[in-house]
């Protein structure tokens, strides 16, 4: 005797009421709702076009962009293209974010640290840095500093003359004036040259000979240091060779520098202005100090929060394992409080990097105020502009991403 | 054997305690001068701190508060307080406060701004301190219309009949969840709100203004300014990201494929943009989305761009509380016969939002200081106005007085919903994680 097997018929009410089916009615719905809205969104922006007789290309990029740009790493002139401004935009964009993101590591760690202090008086200006950069928008400490830069320092006028109300700091070689900081240039009397690449990019060859046998001296160290490593752990005896192992990363580059006839190109009055030099924009300052300094206090609170995980039977452990204070920090509470930290730090370096297309209000001219700004204003092609503008954006959020994750996953604890 | 005892009559009188502990001396010595290196520290510090007051406390003190132009100010420091005194200029925040705070809005209409802002304390305070009444929720939840409608003016009926509209799609949807599923319902609610705000309410407001005409003197977006525009975006985007926000945690963490991709689409792309190229696409992309002829409010669009933009971070932050939640209570609502919904909402979420409220309200912090950001597309907000009064011919050259007064502000609002957000999470500490 065997009973009737369930009938399984479908009905409508299943894809309702039926777990099985139900997910799919939803997923089919939300999928249509999406559809629906960006063929509605397409279909609108194609009319709107249309009226306005403009069409999507993208061919204005190799158009001359006829305006200058004040800031330029690469060669640029108002005859090249809008790409190429674009491009200068955006090495200016991650200059301020490489920097930025330096300088905010530096001072927030050291802030963070010392927010920590039982000295009550460096605890409490610590906290009043924190409080003060987190509860003020970024934009105001942006143009405050430029304020700052423009109201406070001397103009390059008053560095005139035998009595001159300034003068050049640091044994006469730094001149910091209201209208930007000038630095000493490296200069080489029989330098190699540039070489271009691919006719776009030209590239310092002293630069690049100087970075090779930096990249090789540190790795010939490392290999030092490994071999060292090796005859300790087999016979017991730590060869010495700290001594060489800095002498392989230095003297080297030294040699290069003096076969290349290096000197220091100072900055000089000449007319109204200060002539040689590397010049750094004040607009470029306020940016980067004002980043800086927002972004130190979040990454501060960020290592305070990392230092204070660990407890402090770690640092107890470590002691009664016989291990001083240094090594007690460097191989018990650092590795455990970066796998703290690393995470929010990362996404602090995006929002950094983010922050500097604020440099619009200040005027320093990063992608946002090549595309974004003047190449949309000319071409009025917003739409292409806008959307390649987040498109560079989103690359580069996503490749920092991409790289600390990486990092963050070789720090990660390997559980086994 | 005599019974020799000793019984204690009289007590000693208690010591006074020893000169370190307790006394300022000992303080002192323990927390600033233990040992050179902080010696040395307390010092350079101390100096530092000597020599700022001494900076800034003559320029903020030796001050003028009484002058219509910035020349005016300077020649009154240099009589009163003697010649060579460089003291602040506060005389241009007693000008221009009304200006820095309302913006261009008519000067005989500031009191329907401030009856705003005093009816959104109302609306706030039952969120805020559970203690007071429930009843006063029902005024939160029409705070949102009886704002818009005090802010812009205009009909009475196009805010009441939105949120009648909203009412009326609610209920439905609760009757037909009830007879016939929830999802069901939240369809059927959702396509009712989308057509009646699509084809509804425009009309239908307008005939009910023809047979009743009940308004209010209308004010245009672009006389909106000052810190009254900041404290609009900012809480609409408050009040609006949060909702948002959940539903996308949800969506992330949810199985079903598509409306996972989804969402995670939207919030790793609005992640990976600045705030100020979504606010490009209000200002100028915005219109090409939309039909041809439609042209929305300014205002309306950043508040959208905002929301949008913070609801991506508001969705990490409550995801990582989510996260942190162990799986044990998601199985126990399963256990329960919960279904998605209400196990989210009895048992997940109150935990999860717990342990995400300094997340939450960070997000907040920087969602109110983004506002500041529309300065960049032209409207005129505090960083904005101060821009523009410092091209006032009157108040050309003044620098710091204005930045100073606006940092106050902001540190002021974004200080206290620090110190709110610390009591909050004191006060729903149960021991536990």
């Amino acid at each position: 005797m065997t009973e009737a097997p369930l009938k399984k018929t479908f009905t409508i009410g299943m894809l309702l009421y039926d777990t099985r089916y139900r997910s799919m009615t939803i997923q089919i719905f939300a999928l249509v709702c999406f559809m629906l809205l960006v063929s509605w969104l397409i279909s609108n922006t194609i009319q709107n076009l249309e009226t306005l007789g403009k069409g999507v290309e993208l061919w204005f990029l190799f158009e001359p962009a006829s305006y200058d740009i004040n800031q330029k790493l690469i060669e640029y002139d108002s005859r090249s293209t809008h790409l190429r401004a674009a491009f200068v935009g955006l090495i200016n964009t991650l200059i301020v974010a490489i920097l930025g993101c330096i300088t905010a590591t530096v001072l927030g760690i050291i802030i963070g640290i010392l927010r920590l202090s039982r000295n009550w008086i460096v605890a409490k200006i610590m906290t009043c840095w924190v409080e003060m950069f987190r509860n003020v928008p970024v934009l105001l400490w942006i143009v405050f500093f430029m304020a700052i830069l423009i109201e406070t320092f001397p103009t390059p006028s008053s560095f005139r003359g035998e009595n001159a109300e300034s003068s050049l700091l640091l044994w006469e070689s730094v001149a910091v004036t209201n209208r930007g900081t000038y630095l000493p240039e490296p200069l080489f009397h029989n330098g190699l040259g540039d070489v271009s690449i691919f006719g776009v990019v030209d590239v310092s060859l002293d630069f690049v000979a100087f970075l090779i046998i930096l990249v090789v001296g540190i790795l010939v160290s490392n290999f030092l240091k490994k071999r060292a490593d090796a005859t300790q752990q087999a016979t017991g005896r730590r060869p010495l060779v700290w001594p060489y192992r800095i002498a392989v990363i230095v003297i080297p580059p030294l040699i290069l520098l003096y076969v290349l006839g290096f000197y220091l190109g100072l900055p000089e009055l000449k007319g109204f202005n200060f002539k040689g030099g590397i010049y750094l924009r004040n607009s470029l300052i306020a940016l980067w100090l004002a980043l800086s300094c927002y972004t130190s206090a979040f990454i501060a609170e960020i290592v305070r929060a990392g230092i204070m995980a660990i407890s402090k039977g770690q640092t107890e452990a470590a002691y009664s394992l016989g291990l001083r204070p240094g090594p007690t920090m460097n191989l018990v509470i650092l590795p455990q409080a970066l796998r703290v930290i690393i995470p929010p730090l990362i996404s602090q370096f995006l929002n950094l990097t983010k922050n500097s297309s604020l440099a619009i209000s200040v005027g320093y001219m990063d992608i946002t105020g090549t595309l974004g700004g003047i190449t949309l204003n000319q071409t009025g092609r917003e739409l292409e502009t806008i959307l390649l503008l987040m498109l560079v954006f989103l690359s580069i959020s996503l490749s920092i991403s991409a790289v600390m994750n990486w990092y963050n996953s070789t720090v990660k604890i390997k559980e086994r | 054997m005599s019974s020799l005892s000793f019984v204690r009559e009289t007590m000693l009188p208690s010591s006074t305690p020893p000169t370190m502990e307790g006394s300022v001396i000992g303080w002192v010595r323990y927390n600033l001068f233990n040992g050179p290196f902080n010696s040395i520290l307390t010092l350079l510090f101390g100096a530092f701190i000597v020599f700022i007051m001494y900076e800034i406390l003559p320029w903020v003190f030796l001050s003028s508060w009484t002058a219509t132009s910035l020349q005016e100010c300077r020649d009154t420091i240099a009589l009163v307080h003697g010649e060579g005194t460089t003291g602040a200029c506060w005389a241009v925040i007693r000008e221009r406060y009304l200006q820095l705070f309302y913006g261009f809005y008519p000067r005989e209409l500031y009191w329907r701004v401030n009856l705003t802002f005093l009816f959104m304390l109302v609306a706030l305070a039952p969120v805020l301190f559970p203690k007071l009444p429930r009843q006063l929720l029902y005024f939160t939840g029409i705070y949102p219309f009886l704002g818009y409608w005090l802010l812009w003016g205009g009909t009475i009926w196009t805010p009441f009949l939105t949120f009648a509209g909203l009412i009326v799609a609610f209920l439905v949807l609760n009757f037909i969840s009830e007879k016939r599923g929830l999802l069901l319902g939240v369809i059927t609610g959702i396509l009712l709100i989308v057509i009646w705000f699509v084809f509804g309410v425009i009309p239908v407001a307008g005939l009910f203004n023809n047979a009743l005409p009940l308004g209010i003197e209308i004010v245009e977006s672009d006389q909106f300014g000052g810190f009254t525009l900041s404290v609009i975006i900012g809480s609409s985007g408050i009040a609006a990201s949060l909702p948002i926000g959940i539903l996308l945690a949800l969506g992330r963490k949810s199985d079903l494929f598509i409306v996972k991709s989804l969402c995670v689409g939207f919030i790793e792309f609005i992640r990976g943009v600045p705030l100020i190229t979504l606010l490009f696409v209000a200002s100028t992309l915005l219109n090409y989305f939309m039909p041809p002829g439609t042209n929305f409010d300014i205002i309306l669009r950043v508040v959208i761009m905002v929301t949008l933009f913070s609801s991506a971070y508001m969705a990490e932050v409550i995801r990582g509380g989510l996260a942190a939640l162990p799986k044990g209570q998601y199985e126990a609502g399963d256990a329960l016969g919960l279904d998605y919904w209400k196990s989210m909402r009895l048992i997940i979420l109150p935990q999860a939002l717990k342990v995400s409220i300094p997340g939450i309200v960070s997000t907040y912090i920087g969602l109110f200081k983004d506002t500041t950001l529309v300065s960049i597309i032209g409207l005129l907000d505090p960083i904005g106005l101060s821009g523009a009064i410092r091209s006032d011919t009157a108040w050309n050259g003044i620098v710091w007085e204005l930045y100073a007064f606006v940092a106050v502000i902001f540190f002021v609002f974004c200080f206290a919903m620090s110190r709110y957000s610390i009591y909050l999470e004191k006060k729903l500490e149960t021991g536990h994680r």
